[in-house]
């Protein structure tokens, strides 16, 4: 005589926390993924609400399996005939019944759709400005602690309280006495939520200094490696900080602090003279940004062919200014199509500050690492291909 | 809203039991349990296990079905038996009275595959639940150790995933351990064993010196040999390799076991006595459960045709003494030997078996069951069912001087695909932390895959 259990009335749901595991899995190969797609021209300089779609493939799990010449077995209708051309819409059969255990790969693609602006976030969730100190006047803000604000009776399961949750319980069965051995589930108002709120972290304030070259020899795949790069630092700083300020400053053999707009779009030509980049920021910074009160970080991109007679004048200028900078980073924009003379890179070999970084950007694949490189002070390979 | 009560099911239980116990079958103590579509989709991605260890591999099961079944690409089981002992079985809430007497009728069916088909007799299903929970414990303990924590308890799971299948096939056949292996080998070859042997560089090997057999049990040889593990990495491995063996005389038995659940549910059925309303809507749910997948392949329908034809039926009439000999099938085969016995060129036509073949993106009819094409057409089922449908990888030594772990793939005219081969190698090497050389076929060339520092290169060999 067979036992029936009744179906319950206590919900669980035991696969929560894998579903979760899982779902932090495939957003971190959306993350891992996202460089290569926020990197596409049509998405710099957009707004940044745009909704873009991702297709991610499926968290895979690899065991051996049979490559192209395994052939299949399979019903029919009975009316099949050699050398057919049967469509691939095969469903696959027996999903029924006992449990099977599995053991064919499946191609399994999720996709998603996000804004801009959140896979931006998902990109630089784990980065700062390097070494922002603490200066005397407190302006640029960061949206960073959660703050417990108190507890709630719904909210998302990440933030159940489970002590709270086990007190209501155990207050819940004293009142009732029940028998013993019997159990005593949880109810559903038993459950308290944590109430968090954002924020507000005050820094010290921060100035970015973008610096590109926009002489004639900076074609349109230099610039455009160069937008993007800057296009994402500008982003990244947007999103994550508030009161940064960035000045803008665009040189050829002169340098001019230009505009948001007209840094991104216009276009100039000439010869270059890459130390009037780092003269001009360093004037501003003497004019505005006191080093003692200001977090300086400055960037450059140039495809680094320099006037050679200004060179010498460029690396003194390089070293100066990144004595009063947390960072500077220089990016020599080098893509495989072009050939260039000059390399200002191995001009900078000589310069001995800890802060200074430069690295090659050949294509719009390094753009995204040579970021991540300069914001994490990594210097590992700085000078390679 | 369901048409019965708790008291309704155990009523028609009775009878369906006193039926199957007449006609012979030999069956654990049954436990249902009632639940909804939610709890369903949960047991299904578990396996069927109450509790089962944590890990995300579960979760995408549960995201896929449930995605599957929104979007009404496939449907929900409407029942599933585990092999424990009392043998538990779930049944959904919202199915029809109708449904849930087919159903209980069909888990006897399994209940007596599970307890006498010889492929589940080392499975102990009487402790089955007890191991899943323990394994479920002991993988939450080491998730909760902070010098451990999940993301390396997540890796080494990956990676024994990769391998699960990797393990002794059929435990029914005995393998000789290496003592036993070289006793016969100096045997047949009337000499003594040279105690140098060992000393003898590899490569002066001849005909004359012992090589053992390679080992077919990947997962179990890297539990066992690699002295890097630690000891709770040498425990998941193991506890893996338990469960795997617990779960594939299932996949071996797939078309067997489904085949004489449904056999067993209709002869049940046709016995009961049902009113003609009930009885028209149990011959429905019958036929939509053992109808052919055109293009894919039902083992319900592949199953429930061979019985019954052993049986002495034409599938349709139940009048008819049931030949005794289909018990001694349902204890002794497995769906390969099953199909290779049973599967003859007037069932191969019935079932409509054919071959095909990706050419590009096309996918061709490349044989039918007619006088020419049926045995070819059985051969590539045979090679596609349970276990043969995963590559073989045996361990054929361990290369000393770099720690180099050599495994060999057993050709069959089915190649690796080798995207797979480098992302396993990978795992394999998580596993084992020293080089990994793997020897197979492609393009009809022997090539060796090799993963060593984290490269991955094939070279003709």
């Amino acid at each position: 005589m067979a036992i029936f259990r009744d179906y319950s009335t206590q919900k669980r749901d035991r696969s929560a926390s894998d579903r979760q595991r899982h779902k932090e899995l495939v957003r971190k190969k959306i993350k891992d993924g996202i460089a290569d797609i926020i990197a596409e021209e049509a998405i710099i300089g957009q707004n940044r609400n745009k909704k873009i779609k991702v297709p991610i493939k499926g968290v895979k799990e690899y065991q051996f399996v049979f490559g192209k010449n395994e052939k299949g077995a399979a019903q029919g209708t009975g009316q099949e005939k050699k050398g057919q051309v049967i469509q691939d819409n095969r469903q696959k059969g027996g999903q029924k019944g006992i449990g099977e255990a599995g053991n064919s790969p499946g191609e399994d693609i999720y996709e998603t759709e996000i804004t801009i602006e959140e896979a931006v976030n998902m990109m630089f969730e784990d980065l700062e400005l390097p070494d922002l100190d603490r200066k005397k006047f407190f302006q640029t803000e960061a949206e960073t602690l959660r703050k417990l604000l108190g507890y709630q009776k719904k909210g998302i399961r990440n933030r159940l309280s489970k002590r709270k949750t086990m007190i209501n319980r155990i207050k819940r069965m004293k009142a009732q006495q029940p028998e013993e051995n019997e159990s005593f589930p949880f109810h559903n108002n038993d459950l308290v939520y944590r109430r968090l709120t954002i924020d507000i972290k005050e820094n010290s304030n921060a100035v970015v200094f973008c610096i590109m070259d926009t002489s004639a020899s900076m074609d349109q795949i230099k610039k455009y490696l160069a937008r993007s790069f800057y296009f994402l630092l500008y982003t990244f700083l947007k999103n994550r900080y508030r009161n940064t300020e960035i000045v803008f400053i665009a040189h050829h053999t002169e340098a001019k602090e230009v505009n948001e707009k007209d840094f991104f779009h216009k276009v100039e030509s000439g010869g270059t003279m890459i130390s009037s980049g780092y003269k001009k920021a360093i004037e501003i910074i003497e004019q505005r940004y006191n080093p003692a009160i200001w977090n300086i970080y400055a960037f450059h991109c140039s495809d680094g062919d320099n006037f050679s007679s200004d060179n010498k004048s460029a690396i003194e200028a390089a070293t100066a200014l990144a004595q009063v900078c947390n960072l500077f980073g220089y990016g020599e924009i080098k893509p495989n199509t072009s050939y260039s003379w000059s390399s200002m890179i191995d001009e900078y070999k000589r310069i001995n500050e800890e802060n200074f970084i430069a690295l090659k950007i050949r294509s719009k694949e390094n753009i995204w690492p040579a970021l991540k490189k300069f914001l994490t002070l990594d210097k590992n390979g700085v000078l390679d291909d | 809203m369901s048409n019965w009560t708790l008291s309704d099911l155990k009523v028609w239980n009775d009878r369906i039991e006193n039926i199957a116990k007449e006609m012979g079958l030999d069956y654990f103590p049954q436990e249902y349990e009632v639940c909804d579509y939610h709890d369903m989709l949960g047991y299904q991605s578990y396996v069927g296990m109450p509790t089962r260890y944590p890990h995300w591999s579960f979760g995408k099961a549960f995201e896929k079905q449930h995605t599957m079944y929104k979007l009404g690409m496939s449907g929900l089981a409407y029942e599933m038996v585990i092999n424990t002992n009392p043998c538990l079985a779930y049944l959904m809430i919202d199915n029809p009275l109708a449904m849930q007497v087919l159903t209980m009728a069909h888990v006897y069916g399994h209940n007596d595959f599970f307890k006498n088909n010889i492929h589940f007799s080392h499975t102990r299903p009487e402790l089955a639940l007890e191991m899943f929970r323990l394994h479920s414990n002991r993988v939450r303990s080491y998730i909760e150790t902070p010098s451990i924590g999940i993301e390396k308890v997540e890796r080494i799971l990956d990676a024994a995933h990769s391998i699960r299948y990797q393990t002794d096939r059929n435990l029914l056949i005995k393998s000789l351990d290496v003592q036993e292996q070289k006793n016969n080998f100096y045997k047949n070859l009337n000499r003594e064993p040279d105690p140098w042997d060992h000393l003898k560089p590899q490569d002066s090997r001849t005909q004359y010196d012992f090589e053992p057999d390679p080992v077919l049990d990947l997962l179990g040889f890297i539990a066992d040999n690699n002295k890097y593990l630690e000891d709770w990495e040498r425990d998941l491995l193991n506890m893996v390799k338990k469960e795997s063996l617990y779960f594939l005389p299932q996949m071996e038995t797939k078309v067997m076991n489904e085949g004489w659940a449904s056999f067993w549910h209709f002869t049940i059925l046709n016995r009961l006595e049902l009113p003609a309303d009930m009885h028209m809507d149990l011959i429905r749910s019958h036929n939509q459960v053992i109808r052919p997948h055109v293009g894919g392949l039902n083992p319900y329908h592949v199953g429930y045709t061979i019985f019954t034809k052993l049986a002495g039926s034409d599938g349709h009439q139940i009048k008819y003494d049931i030949d005794p000999q289909i018990f001694e099938v349902r204890t002794v085969d497995r769906d390969i030997s099953f199909l290779r016995r049973f599967l003859t060129q007037e069932l191969a036509d019935e079932l409509h078996l054919f071959e095909y073949q990706q050419r590009g993106t096309r996918i061709t009819i490349s044989e039918v069951a007619d006088d020419d094409g049926w045995n070819k057409v059985k051969n590539t089922l045979l090679k596609n069912i349970g276990s043969n449908s995963i590559p073989i990888i045996k361990v054929q030594e361990v290369n000393p001087r770099k720690n180099t772990l050599i495994l060999k793939h057993e050709y069959d005219e089915r190649e690796l695909e080798l995207n797979y081969t480098r992302k396993t190698l990978e795992h394999i090497h998580t596993l084992w932390k020293n080089p990994i050389v793997l020897d197979t076929t492609v393009d009809n060339r022997s090539v060796r895959c090799t993963f060593s520092d984290g490269n991955f290169t094939v070279e003709e060999s």
